[in-house]
This record gives structure tokens, C-alpha cells and sequence, in this order.
């Protein structure tokens, strides 16, 4: 895999049990294609999504994070979606700082109606990632070798 | 023959060994009780001592620091199999503390900016080499590793016991249930458990009310003219971090007027600290508009500062993306 045209990322998915996983599952019902480099996750409302997942998933070599939702107004716990968007945009900038671009992050609302608008945001997400090229998250922690010439002689003190 | 005790300073700023000579009359205790055997800070001792000693022969080793460097992982190797009691003593050997926060850099940089700022006198641009050929032989100085481990990154730990640094009464606690236990008077808390802090956060130590206000702005206490002294600082627009941060200071920073800034780590039940402030702190931001809450999130300037600045190396992710 080393040309980046071949790399297939891996996405992992957090949907919202009422909209978005019933929109993937229409999705599949009407044969509508969306990239099979996504992994859903079913919650029971975006507003259950804690920040602790996704760094989860970053960590254990996700190179994707997609959130989904109800439309705001439309979450069945009444405003929880809102919460969700603003961990999201938190989070976001947590993970900016960190060297993680923004784009590995997504937030989408979509209704049980909505395959093929939520298969779209799938696709497009995928892509955005693939021109990332892979995160591959791992920090060995192994030593390193100071690189720098020593361009002086130490003075031994005798 | 009294049990040996020893401890330890890793890549650490030596406010831990200061704490614990600050239990005053405490330390004669430890004295009366124990052998101290190897502690670097307190008296002379070498590592070849420490080698001759038989496998499990101290009784209590508190190491504090994190892992920088080749020397402290194998001290921390080398103290772990003379050990029975290994503990990880403060924020730097739990979770990285503010030492761990040179995961936010490449190590390069961090040898760059200790060799050649402004501030350095360097005109020869003298770096460290790891090696150097003496007319007596080669000697040898430690070698960086690439980011900041905690120490249960490199060995098996029998207990952690957060803060920056651990509170004296605390410290006085675990020494006397470590004195009582060695009496037979006392039993030792279950292998792996967090010990001298409380059970849950420092909001729930804290006298300050809440009333479930949300906030339009994020500020700084010495930007705000008056303070509430009764109120939440959170609820006041002042980043408090106590949701997230484990109980056992008796919510100091908060009581005299500053936000909890993290130093006795995650609570308990918390995978990711920051993860668990992000949650909290965007649970208090008043809008449902995206671009307010953008607007509102300004006022954290450094989020990752803000939410790691104790537990990055202990965290999900140990560090930026950079630090390799
Ligand atoms: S935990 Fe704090 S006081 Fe202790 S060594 Fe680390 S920086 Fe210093
Ligand atoms: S957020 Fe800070 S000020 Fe508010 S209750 Fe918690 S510890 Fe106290
Ligand atoms: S209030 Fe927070 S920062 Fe202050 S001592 Fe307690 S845990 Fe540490
Ligand atoms: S129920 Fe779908 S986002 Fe809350």
C-alpha cells in the first residue's frame, strides 16, 4: 500500500439509532452504494457520543471520524444533537491542536429518510480522508538520536 | 531488621520529594520504620548498590517522574524487581504531568530549544552527544526517547497516587497505612488501586454553588473585576477543570478563588480526561448556533493546553501528532 491512490481508509461511524443508522439501512433496502470503508457504530441519539470514543478510535487507527444525527429540532431526546455539535466543534479544535486535520472529524445530520443524502456524505468523507493519506496514530515512544553535528570539540577539564 | 524504603525521581521537578518532607514529624516516622535504603534526593547512593540487592528486598519504593530517557526506564526496571510495593507517585509518574507536555513537540525541538535559543549561551553550538570518546574510555550520557511515558508504560505498577504534588495530609495517610500494614495492624488496598485521593471529583469537594447557568463567554479570573466568591467558576466563565478531576485536594484551587487546572488526574471512572472536559465544558456553552458556539469556544485559546496539560502522556492519544 504504498501508493496513496490505493490507500482505502478506514472510517468509523457514530449514528444516531432514530435517523442516521435507519438512513444507512434504507440505503442498503433501496441498493443505494456507499463505500464500505465505513464501520457504523449504532448509538441510541448523537447526544451519547462521548469525545472518549472518537479519541478511541483515533487512537486504535481509525483515519476517519464521522458523527451523525437528527436535523437539529428533530432528536428524539430533545436537544440533545445540539450537545453533540458542540463537543463536535470542541473536539475538533482539541484535535486541530493535536496535528489532526479538521477534515478526519465530521459532523452530518440526516433523517431515517435520508439514504441517499447520508450514502453522499459517506462517499465524500471517504474521499476527503483518502487525499489525507492515512493517520496511522502511534506514538512508539522509542529513543531517538540527537541528530545535530557537534561542529565543536568538547573541552575535556582535566 | 526494618524494611527498606526507597524512592525515586525520574524525569520530575523534585516537588514531589519536597512534598514529602514536608509531612514534617511524618518523615521521622518513616524513619523509625524503615530502612531508607536508596532515595537520591535525601543521600548518597549508587545504582550498583541497588543492583546487589536481593529481588524484592525494598518494601516500598515511591517513584516519582515520568520516563524521559533510557536512565529512568531502566531505574524503573531496576527498582521494580528489588521492589514489592512499587507506587507511581505523582501527576509526572501517573499520567506525564507538565514534563509530558513536550509531547505536544518533536524531540528535536525539545533539544533545540534547550541548546540553541536566544537565551542559551551556546556560541560553539555544543549539542549533547550520547557518546564520547574519552582518553579513559568511552562515556556515555542518557539517551531521549521520543515522547514522555508514564511509568506503567514501562513496568507493572501495584499503585498510582496522583497530584502535583500528592497533598501532604495524603502522603502522611498512605505512609501510616503503610506502617500499619508492615505492624500487621492494617491490609494493603486491592493491586492497581489510585490511593491517597478521595473517590469523585473536585466539584464535589468544592463549597462553590452551582445552578446550572450556562455561559455566553469564556474569561480569565484576573480579567473579570469581581468574582463571585459563592459561585461556580465555571458557571462565571472561568475554565475550572474539578468536573473532570479526581477528589483528594480538598478542592484547593477553586476554595481560594483559581480554577482547578487538573493536577490530581482523571477521576474516577474517566478513560480520557480531556475527552471528559470537552464534554463539560461544552455542555455549558449557551447556543445552539454553530457559529456562536465557535465564537464562545475563542475564548479557550489553547484547548489541548487547557484539557492536557497533566495527562498527556497518559492519555488516548500520549501526545500531538508530531512528537516522533
Ligand atoms: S508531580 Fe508535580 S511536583 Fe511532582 S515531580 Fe512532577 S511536576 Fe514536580
Ligand atoms: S467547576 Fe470548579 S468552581 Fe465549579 S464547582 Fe467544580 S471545582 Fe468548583
Ligand atoms: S484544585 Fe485542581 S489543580 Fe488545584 S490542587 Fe486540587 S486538583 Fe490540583
Ligand atoms: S435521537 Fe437522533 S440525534 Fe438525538
Amino acid at each position: 500500500m504504498t501508493e496513496k491512490s490505493n490507500f482505502e481508509p478506514t472510517i468509523i461511524g457514530f449514528t444516531c439509532n432514530w435517523c442516521s443508522y435507519r438512513a444507512a439501512d434504507l440505503a442498503g433496502i433501496a441498493r443505494i452504494q456507499y463505500p464500505a470503508n465505513i464501520r457504523l457504530v449504532r448509538l441510541m441519539c448523537s447526544g451519547r457520543l462521548d469525545p472518549t470514543f472518537v479519541l478511541k478510535a483515533f487512537a486504535e487507527g481509525a483515519d476517519g471520524v464521522m458523527i451523525t444525527g437528527c436535523h437539529p429540532g428533530e432528536c428524539h431526546y430533545l436537544e440533545q444533537n445540539y450537545k453533540a455539535l458542540r463537543r463536535y466543534l470542541l473536539l475538533r479544535r482539541t484535535l486541530v491542536a493535536m496535528g489532526i486535520e479538521a477534515e478526519r472529524l465530521h459532523l452530518a445530520w440526516a433523517s431515517a429518510a435520508e439514504g441517499i443524502q447520508l450514502a453522499r456524505e459517506i462517499t465524500e468523507m471517504v474521499e476527503r480522508v483518502r487525499v489525507l493519506g492515512p493517520l496511522n496514530w502511534h506514538l512508539n515512544g522509542d529513543q531517538v538520536q540527537i541528530t545535530h553535528d557537534a561542529t565543536a570539540e568538547l573541552e575535556v577539564v582535566a | 531488621m526494618k524494611p527498606k524504603f526507597a524512592m525515586y525521581w525520574a524525569s520530575s521537578c523534585g516537588g514531589c520529594e519536597i512534598a514529602v518532607l514536608n509531612t514534617h514529624e511524618k518523615i521521622l516516622d518513616v524513619d523509625a520504620n524503615f530502612d531508607v535504603a536508596f532515595w537520591p534526593v535525601a543521600m548518597d547512593a549508587k545504582y550498583k548498590d541497588v543492583e546487589a540487592m536481593e529481588d524484592k528486598s525494598i518494601l516500598l519504593t515511591l517513584f516519582n517522574g515520568g520516563i524521559r530517557n533510557d536512565e529512568n526506564e531502566e531505574i524503573a526496571n531496576l527498582l521494580r524487581q528489588k521492589s514489592q510495593i512499587l507506587v507511581a507517585f505523582g501527576s509526572c509518574a501517573t499520567e506525564g504531568c507538565i514534563p509530558g507536555m513536550a509531547n505536544f513537540s518533536p524531540s528535536h525541538e525539545i533539544v533545540e530549544t534547550a541548546f540553541h535559543t536566544l537565551s542559551t549561551e551556546n556560541p560553539n553550538s555544543i549539542y549533547p552527544q550520547t557518546s564520547y570518546k574519552m582518553p579513559e574510555g568511552t562515556i556515555y550520557i542518557p539517551t531521549i526517547n521520543s515522547r514522555v511515558k508514564t511509568l506503567v508504560d514501562v513496568v507493572p505498577v501495584d499503585y498510582f497516587m496522583p497530584g502535583c504534588p500528592p497533598e501532604s495530609h495524603q502522603i502522611s495517610a498512605v505512609l501510616d497505612l503503610v506502617i500499619a500494614v508492615v505492624k500487621g495492624e492494617a491490609e494493603l488496598p486491592p493491586k492497581g488501586a489510585v490511593i491517597g485521593v478521595g473517590n469523585s471529583t473536585v466539584c464535589d469537594e468544592c463549597d462553590r454553588e452551582r445552578d446550572v447557568k450556562k455561559i455566553r463567554e469564556f474569561t480569565r479570573a484576573h480579567l473579570v473585576g469581581a468574582l463571585d466568591p459563592n459561585l461556580c467558576l465555571l458557571e462565571q466563565g472561568i475554565p475550572c477543570n474539578g468536573s473532570a478531576t479526581r477528589s483528594g485536594c480538598d478542592a484547593r484551587c477553586p476554595t481560594a478563588g483559581a480554577q482547578c487546572i487538573g493536577c490530581y488526574g482523571p477521576a474516577p471512572g474517566v478513560i480520557d480526561y480531556g475527552a471528559r472536559l470537552i464534554s463539560s465544558f461544552a455542555s455549558v456553552v449557551d447556543s445552539n448556533d454553530p457559529d456562536e458556539i465557535e465564537r464562545i469556544l475563542d475564548g479557550i485559546p489553547d484547548p489541548a493546553g487547557q484539557f492536557y496539560r497533566f495527562s498527556l502522556a497518559g492519555s488516548l492519544l500520549k501526545g500531538a501528532r508530531e512528537a516522533v
